[in-house]
């Protein structure tokens, strides 16, 4: 870790020029020199691995007033985002309403890390490669652009098997931003020049030949809030991982139905633990719409989500696993009583 | 989870609360780098990026300008240190690798440099600033891997004499009715105490204390010296509590001797807390090994062949192996046995001791084909192990002092429920989860080495007692000092005990399970000299002598001699006596130990004998252990709701410390099965998963249920204590029945370790 000036925002306008005035303009944001702070899950761990080097961290934990409220109003879904990860993940209404949010956050990390760890934060945590976490591996396109990927031929049996790149196949590693993108959710984003509002799946970016460009915030950009529109009580996470608990997934799957009637009138399938971003799996989507059930067509809209995968040397295993975990959780959405 | 301690049965101690209970939850108790330092520096240590080649140079202007920063040691600097032997090859260090002797670089994560600084965070800092330079040699990483060598161990290990064989098991196995033979693979795996890898060094004119977390004091005391050129006596080391050990705290890493003579340099005390993934390159560690086991039984399931062939990888320089061979070869009965270890040597740093360092990669293989064999012959593998159950081991014919494995196995199974197992794999099943019940034994060598013991009483029935034995998380302070109170027949709270300390009289290294047996037997015979005293004193002759048939070591407090003895009126004795302190000191050691046994002891040496190497006797606890697995048909992940373990091993000083002892390695025998392994990047040699993110060990919710079961065992064949020891007991065989269980539930036989969701095919 490197000495950093510390700032504390208690207000927007203060946070956004405070990152704002810091960060050069064609600093990719995973390296502008300011960097906002909100639960430090991520931040203050690649600090310490000096992964991560800025010279300025503003804290906007101040925020969290106007920032973290859980707002469902019955038809659409408002969550703050600095609102903690175990508070929405206990919210009665979000577990009636939003199963696939509330499990989403329920099996992510652990206790301890819940309660610190906020949802704006949370969509932004990078990747686990271990090339990229090892500050002594020179090849990492997104830690060291034009370096190369140690992960490309080492050893990568958490990599992405989507939206991979001849840069990187870094695995976007949570999970809560699978049940957002599948739920079409809206973020919305203050910055120096207002506020704006974006399509959640347009915030991530695939490595393609700029790994170290993951999203398209721009400097002193900072997300306020997600927005869901309707209410998807039928909606599942689940997730597949080494260990019961306290672990990243190899295999997730967000799904979210609208059945009447023995017919699926809107269905959504996101994947999680398999793809270099939030994954949504739109081929599956359009098979299963407007289709009666069954486990044939689970199995095809799982092959259809991975038409396109690409493994690798140890990673392979997690394009049949993820087809298993959509089928799975297919059915799941398609039981479940609600 | 949580449970009662177990009512003791026969030949047990009583379930105190630990000595250090409140210490530890309290916060009180004081690791080594919370021994405080007058004014100390700091130091961080950089290490190679690379496995093999040499450093070209060091770019340090940017460090050096970190501020607060006081010095950086490379080999260009570096003091200079002499060289000590490797631990198995009667030395004291765990490596003969000696970082900042030169610019080669001989293995991933090798120290190449040093910074001091006036905080922890300058250092941090500067020793990532440091630019270092290479010349990048192409290192061979493991088994397979371009310029490896390999050889037999017989010949290069020391302590390998002897491949063990007996009978023809050639012709045996090729004339056997039922012929099995199976390969299989155990991973490279880290020990990852909780406490770092930390070493505080400060001197008093020539006098040097080092705290750090050690599982041999006398041993890391007397090779820092030797490294520094220094007498032994000028040395002293400190850790009343250790982190957990689990073995990479058994031998001197050469941190110890670096940052004590970088101290010396600069006149200062230094304190060096390595980070986590540093731990994972300058200590040992548990190296991948390879086994192809061969079986020949008749139709009714007698073993007439066995061969276990085992490779093991270790560093260029060091011989190092674990040789489980001398287990596996004598566990059941068979005729004709051979056996072959070898070692193969690549670009990494030595490996070495790990919980049941030979016990759990070899048994994983036998105990695995067991119930391979078991298959092969429709045999209940319960009834395949009592059917090769033998009284005496095969190689040399000497009896077991003891054996309870087969009623460990029928306790166990009875507990388990194993009678609820339908016999076919894929047979049982609930929800979406395949279910599968396995089983295998567990042994592990009784050892002990000499110790030293001081004990003093005082009047009013306060006693301190004084031995270098080590509290790595085990109850060391807890049995001993219910040795030293049942044997003077004082109050239990009234007993202090000091360990930890190069100053108190010298124990054996804390590894190999020794440490109960060897500190008890030794304070228990020093408690009997001071009893001496006491019925000299107030005793007629006649009297005397019977008291003195309770000092013989082989007399358990409990014969009559020592309950006609009871009686003795402790003030009455001192005041007749005419003092109101009796202090005693003693040096015990087992039968059989070599000569030398107290000079060794006193220079840092380990005398163990126990196991297969006593005369005319061999001596193992044993248990057997079940296991349910459950695995989802459709992600094909892998979960153990029920451990249960029956064991045996002779008296339990302690049987609430014993069944914690227990009931973790059942756990660490679950998380070797399933979780636990250190990925190597073969392109380069080096270990990618080096923190406990991605180095998988379980979580709470991983071990839901675990249950451990006491057998009642007396053995007054190996020590005065009657103890075996039994802290690496438990994760022996676990392994291994989690994969017969895996064979259950699915059909599959998987023969390589770690078992990831991957590996399954259902």
């Amino acid at each position: 870790m490197r000495p950093f000036l510390y700032q504390r925002a208690t207000d927007p306008d203060m946070a956004v020029q405070a990152l704002g005035a810091a960060a050069a303009a064609n600093n990719p944001l995973t390296q502008a020199t300011a960097q906002p702070l909100a639960g430090g899950t991520t931040l203050i761990d690649l600090m310490k691995l000096d992964v991560m080097r800025p010279t300025a961290i503003v804290d906007i934990n101040p925020l969290a007033q106007g920032w973290s409220a859980i707002e469902p109003d019955g038809e659409n879904l408002r969550l703050g985002a600095l609102a903690k990860m175990s508070d929405v993940a206990v919210h009665d209404e979000i577990q009636r309403n939003y199963p696939v949010i509330a499990n989403s956050l329920k099996l992510a990390a652990s206790a301890q890390l819940r309660n610190m760890a906020t949802l704006g934060g949370n969509v932004m945590q990078r990747t686990r490669c271990s090339y990229f976490r090892d500050v002594s591996y020179e090849n990492c396109n997104k830690r060291n652009p034009g370096s190369g990927c140690a992960a490309m031929d080492g050893v990568n049996r958490m990599h992405a098997v989507l939206g991979v790149s001849d840069q990187c196949i870094a695995t976007y590693p949570g999970d809560f931003a699978q049940a957002l993108i599948a739920l079409d959710a809206t973020v919305e984003i203050t910055g120096r020049s207002g506020s704006r509002s974006m399509p959640f799946a347009e915030l991530h970016k695939m490595p393609g030949s700029s790994p170290d460009i993951e999203t398209t915030l721009q400097p002193g950009e900072l997300i306020s809030a997600f927005t869901v529109s309707g209410r998807w009580p039928r909606s599942v996470y689940l997730k597949a991982r080494d260990r019961q608990s306290y672990e990243f997934a190899l295999s997730s799957a967000a799904i979210a139905l609208d059945v009447q009637d023995g017919t699926i009138r809107e269905a959504r399938v996101a994947l999680g633990g398999v793809a270099t971003v939030p994954w949504r799996a739109r081929e599956a989507e359009a098979l299963l719409k407007g289709q009666r059930f069954d486990d044939g067509l689970a199995q095809r809209a799982a092959d259809a989500a991975f038409a396109d995968a690409r493994g690798r040397r140890h990673n392979s295993f997690k394009i049949a696993l993820g087809k298993r975990v959509v089928a799975r959780a297919l059915q799941q959405a398609v039981t479940m009583e609600i | 989870m949580t449970a009662a301690a177990p009512e003791p049965k026969a030949n047990m101690g009583q379930p105190v609360p630990r000595y250090d209970a409140h210490s530890k939850v309290t916060g009180r108790a004081t690791y080594a780098s919370d021994m405080p330092l007058a004014n100390p520096a700091y130091a961080f240590l950089v290490t190679s990026a690379i496995a093999k080649g040499r450093v070209d140079g060091f770019d340090l202007a940017e460090a050096r300008a970190v501020r607060g920063v006081i010095d950086i040691v490379t080999h260009e600097n570096a003091p200079k240190l002499k060289e000590s032997k490797l631990f198995s090859n009667g030395g004291y260090a765990g490596t003969t690798i000696q970082p900042l002797k030169s610019p080669d670089i001989a293995h991933d994560g090798q120290i190449i440099a040093v910074v001091i600084a006036e905080s922890y965070e300058a250092a941090r800092e500067a020793a990532n600033r440091v630019k270092v330079n290479y010349t990048v040699a192409a290192p061979s990483a493991t088994f397979d891997s371009p310029g490896t060598t390999t050889a037999a161990a017989k010949g290069q290990n020391s302590q390998f004499k002897e491949d063990p064989k007996v009978g023809d098991f050639a012709k045996a196995f090729a004339a056997a009715e039922i012929q099995l033979t199976a390969a299989y693979d155990t991973p490279t795996q880290h020990h990852n105490p909780m406490e770092l890898f930390t070493t505080s060094c400060a001197w008093i004119g020539d006098d040097l204390v080092i705290y750090e977390p050690s599982q041999y004091v006398h041993g890391l005391k007397n090779g820092v010296a030797e490294q520094l050129g220094i007498d032994a006596d000028k040395v002293r080391v400190v850790n009343p509590y250790v982190g957990g050990g689990f073995g990479s705290r058994g031998s001197m890493t050469p941190r110890t001797a670096i940052i004590a003579g970088i101290a010396r340099r600069l006149n200062r005390p230094i304190k060096l807390v390595a980070t986590r993934d540093q731990g994972f390159t300058i200590t040992t560690y548990r190296a991948e090994t390879r086994h192809e086991i061969k079986l020949g039984a008749s139709r009714d399931g007698k073993l007439v062949a066995l061969r276990h062939e085992g490779a093991e990888v270790s560093s260029r320089p060091d011989a190092y192996c674990v040789g489980g061979t001398k287990t596996t070869t004598r566990l059941y009965a068979c005729p004709n046995v051979d056996s072959l270890v070898s070692i193969v040597r690549a670009d990494r740093n030595t490996p070495g001791f790990m919980r049941s360092p030979p016990e759990v990669p070899y048994l994983f293989a036998l105990e695995s084909a067991m119930d391979e064999l078991a298959v092969k012959l429709d045999m209940d593998p319960v009834e395949l192990r009592r059917i090769n159950d033998t009284t005496n081991e095969p190689i040399g014919g000497k009896p077991y002092t003891s054996r309870s494995l087969m009623a460990c196995f029928d306790e166990a199974a009875k507990a388990f429920g194993w009678s609820q197992r339908s016999s076919q794999p894929k047979s049982m099943a609930e929800g979406d989860w395949l279910i599968g019940y396995g089983c295998a034994a567990t042994c592990y060598p009784t050892q002990m080495g000499p110790a030293a013991a001081r004990v003093r009483l005082q009047r009013d029935g306060r006693t301190r007692v004084e031995i270098a034995g080590h509290e790595i998380g085990t109850g060391a302070y807890t049995v001993i000092a219910q040795t030293a109170a049942e044997r003077l027949g004082v109050p239990l709270e009234k007993v202090a005990v000091f360990i930890g300390d190069s100053d108190l009289p010298p124990a054996p290294v804390a590894g190999g399970s020794n440490s109960t047996a060897s500190t008890c037997s030794a304070v228990m015979m020093v408690c009997d000299q001071i009893r001496q005293r006491l019925f000299k004193a107030v005793m007629p002759d006649s009297l005397t002598d019977k008291a003195k048939e309770t000092v013989g070591i082989s007399q358990a407090p409990t014969t009559q001699a020592a309950k006609s003895n009871r009686p003795l009126d402790i003030e009455k004795a001192f005041d007749a006596l005419g003092v109101s302190v009796v202090e005693e000191y003693g040096e015990w050691k087992p039968e059989g130990a070599p000569l030398d046994s107290f000079k060794a002891m006193h220079s840092g040496h380990v005398r163990l004998v126990g196991g297969h190497q006593m005369q005319d006797k061999i001596a193992y606890a044993f248990g057997a252990e079940f296991v349910e697995v459950r695995v989802n048909r459709f992600t094909h992940e892998i979960r153990c709701p029920r451990l249960v373990g029956a064991f045996a091993a002779g008296r339990i000083m302690n049987p609430r410390t014993a069944r914690s002892q227990l009931m973790g390695g059942l756990i660490w025998g679950m998380s070797s099965a399933l979780l636990e392994a250190t990925e190597i990047d073969e392109r380069n040699a080096r270990y990618v998963n080096d923190n406990l993110a991605d180095y998988l060990v379980p979580v709470n919710a991983d071990v839901p249920g675990v249950e451990v079961i006491l057998l009642s065992e007396q053995d007054d064949h190996i020590n005065p204590a009657g103890a075996k020891g039994l802290g690496e007991l438990a994760n022996v065989g676990t392994n291994a029945a989690i994969c017969n269980a895996l064979y259950h539930a699915t059909g599959q036989r998987i023969r390589k370790l770690p078992v990831r969701l991957e590996n399954i095919e259902v």
